[in-house]
């Protein structure tokens, strides 16, 4: 059943452009677009948080990334595609930076939360430092291509594109997650993230592993990073760095349940619909209800339905599939 | 070059900002030492304590110093409501949610501050003189702020070590269980904690009043710097956060004179997770291994 229903899923996905909407195409398009990214940077960060390596400065690769390669192409006209690499490779680079030493000196649970956090800041600070060239808090557009759509720019006018674009991504991100879910490197990570001792002492080398995922994690986000610049043509350090995007990231995954497949999907598609609706509902008239409403639903979320909404409602149908439940299906909390 | 003078006007500067960065910090830790929770939104209660202390002081016309109890009796009320709303459903959970459910309430104080008086920046006009000493000048408003936050922590040691509830405080962030088996209601500790917490909440907000404007972004502003001081000085190490809270404003002070305000803040940022690095429990711990 599981099946059937995620190829009907995807084929609407696929069609999704295709579905007469009349005026709204455009708008629904640019909201499922960015539900994608999001989605994708939120199954990233999920990677290492559901093995407690719970990072507050994903903004920090999410900005190196997205700066590295609108820098690139706006200075020497590098292509995206190559730009994009350079971002992947210096949001690696950063995660080492981060991960080698938080795994050598045993920097974990709060410490390392708190160094992400800083981490974060750094960055975000950086950008807004070197305004010269980085345009400072008011951020940077990106130039724009010689025609309306360019490969070589990776701009297009016409959303379809992004959205096909958004989709491979946010199924590669999919793959990846699904991929490290039933590899070995999992068990090792569960393992580490329950008792690092312990699991050094069953010979699983815990600095290997947790640094590779970091690395694995900070390369995705960056990806995304750079996906969305260019989606957007404007990177700003506000939107792209810093605590806010960090914890935003984080909660849309928590939302959603970081411990399923789908649960940062779910959590994203649930923020930013809210988001937007309250966007569209209140217009400027209440600035700030939008996310006074998100705050307080998180607050909410994190007392009464820890896994999440997806994995709490997994969960529940689990438990009921199972004529006995032996206290099996509900490991998280 | 920087003309010396300014370098020393910063270094002075950047003493007098440390004293306010250390009962921020001291706040956060008393919490955090007791509970094992990081308090990820305690720095915009402080901002909702300065918005109560600009509308006494501004819009009912009170005296400052009236006003800024005012803001200190907020302050309780808040670390109670905090704790009974937000942290004791939660006092069991994975570390992960408890520093998100804080984070939540971050996210709800900051937009519904937003919301309800927009993102102007409020300023309660004070006319303090400038002092100049040499050829330095500062300001009697930071000056009287940094005695006044050395006068709190004096008497926070002395509630910590004199009293018995201080002590009992002290007992608990020692050893959660042995306390219990003590005879002592951990709970009770836990309210009283989070209550204290929250008056040096007001206590800061009083003494930032007069020298920031507030703003719904002021968390943001003080709050990454704030956790910052108290990982370096070792969470829940109260001397460590004191010292820890110095290094770090004479940094940003000086960097900020040398090269731009950001800057100041890039190198204190780095040099904390350089020092994570080289010393994980925080500058005065022990290396156990």
């Amino acid at each position: 059943m599981g099946r059937w229903a995620a190829a009907i899923i995807l084929a609407l996905l696929a069609l999704g452009p295709f579905i007469p909407m009349a005026g709204m195409r455009q708008y629904v398009l640019h909201v499922v677009i960015q539900i994608l990214i999001w989605s994708f940077i939120g199954q990233a960060w999920s990677l290492m948080g559901r093995f407690g390596l719970v990072s507050l400065g994903h903004g920090a690769f999410l900005g190196a990334g997205a700066y590295t390669s609108a820098l690139l192409w706006n200075f020497f006209g590098l292509t995206p595609w190559l730009g994009g690499v350079a971002a992947v490779a210096l949001a690696v680079a950063l995660g080492f930076v981060v991960a080698y030493p938080c795994s050598r000196f045993g920097i974990i649970g709060h410490y390392f939360a708190l160094v992400t956090l800083a981490f974060g800041e750094v960055i975000r600070l950086l950008i807004i430092a070197e305004r010269d060239w980085t345009g400072g808090s008011l951020g940077l557009t990106l130039k724009a291509a010689a025609s309306d759509s360019s490969l070589l720019a990776v701009q297009f006018t016409d959303k379809r594109i992004f959205y096909y674009a958004s989709l491979l991504i946010w199924l590669a991100g999919l793959w990846i997650w699904r991929r490290l879910d039933r590899s070995m490197a999992r068990s090792a990570l569960e393992a580490i993230g329950e008792d690092e001792t312990a699991a050094a002492s069953v010979g699983i080398h815990v600095a290997r592993f947790k640094i590779g995922v970091t690395m694995l994690s900070a390369a995705l986000t960056a990806a995304g990073g750079v996906a969305y610049g260019q989606y957007i043509t404007y990177v700003n350090p506000e939107t792209l760095a810093g605590i806010g995007v960090s914890l935003r990231i984080v909660f849309a995954v928590v939302l959603g349940g970081m411990y399923s497949l789908l649960g940062p999907t779910v959590g994203t598609a649930l923020t930013i619909a809210l988001s937007e609706y309250l966007r569209v509902a209140f217009g400027v008239r209440f600035i700030g209800m939008a996310e006074t409403i998100y705050g307080l639903v998180l607050i909410i979320f994190i007392i009464f339905l820890p896994a999440g909404i997806y994995g709490s409602l997994r969960n529940a149908l689990l438990r009921r599939g199972q004529p006995r439940p032996s206290g099996a299906g509900v490991v998280q909390a | 070059m920087v003309d010396p003078i300014f370098l020393l006007e910063a270094a002075i500067n950047g003493v007098l900002l440390g004293g306010i960065l250390a009962l921020l910090a001291l706040g956060l830790n008393l919490i955090f030492g007791v509970l094992d929770i990081v308090w990820i939104a305690y720095v915009d209660l402080v901002m909702l304590c300065m918005y109560l202390v600009y509308y006494l002081a501004m819009i009912q016309g009170w005296p400052v110093w009236l006003a800024g109890i005012g803001g200190v009796a907020l302050g309780v009320l808040l670390g109670i409501a905090v704790h009974l709303l937000i942290i004791t459903p939660i006092l069991n959970s994975p570390p992960v949610n408890q520093l998100l459910a804080t984070g939540g309430l971050l996210f709800f104080i900051q937009s519904f501050a937003t919301f309800l008086w927009t993102t102007d920046h409020r300023s309660i006009r004070l006319t303090l003189p400038i002092l100049e000493v040499g050829g330095i000048f500062l300001s009697f408003a930071r000056l009287a702020s940094f005695v006044l936050a050395i006068l709190v922590m004096i008497g926070l040691y002395l509630f910590l070590t004199r009293t018995f509830v201080g002590t009992a405080i002290r007992a608990v962030s020692q050893d959660r269980g042995a306390m219990a088996l003590m005879g002592a209601n951990p709970q009770t500790i836990y309210l009283v904690t989070s209550a204290v917490g929250g008056a040096l909440a007001g206590v800061a907000a009083a003494l930032l009043s007069i020298q920031y404007s507030v703003h719904p972004y002021f968390g943001a502003a003080f709050g990454p710097i704030t956790f910052m001081i108290c990982v370096l000085g070792g969470l829940g190490n109260m001397v460590g956060a004191f010292i820890a809270a110095f290094i770090l404003s004479e940094i940003i002070s000086i960097g900020g004179v040398l090269w731009s305000t950001e800057m100041g803040y890039v190198i204190a940022f780095a040099l904390f997770i350089v020092l994570m690095f080289i010393r994980p429990g925080g500058i005065l711990a022990r290396r156990e291994r």
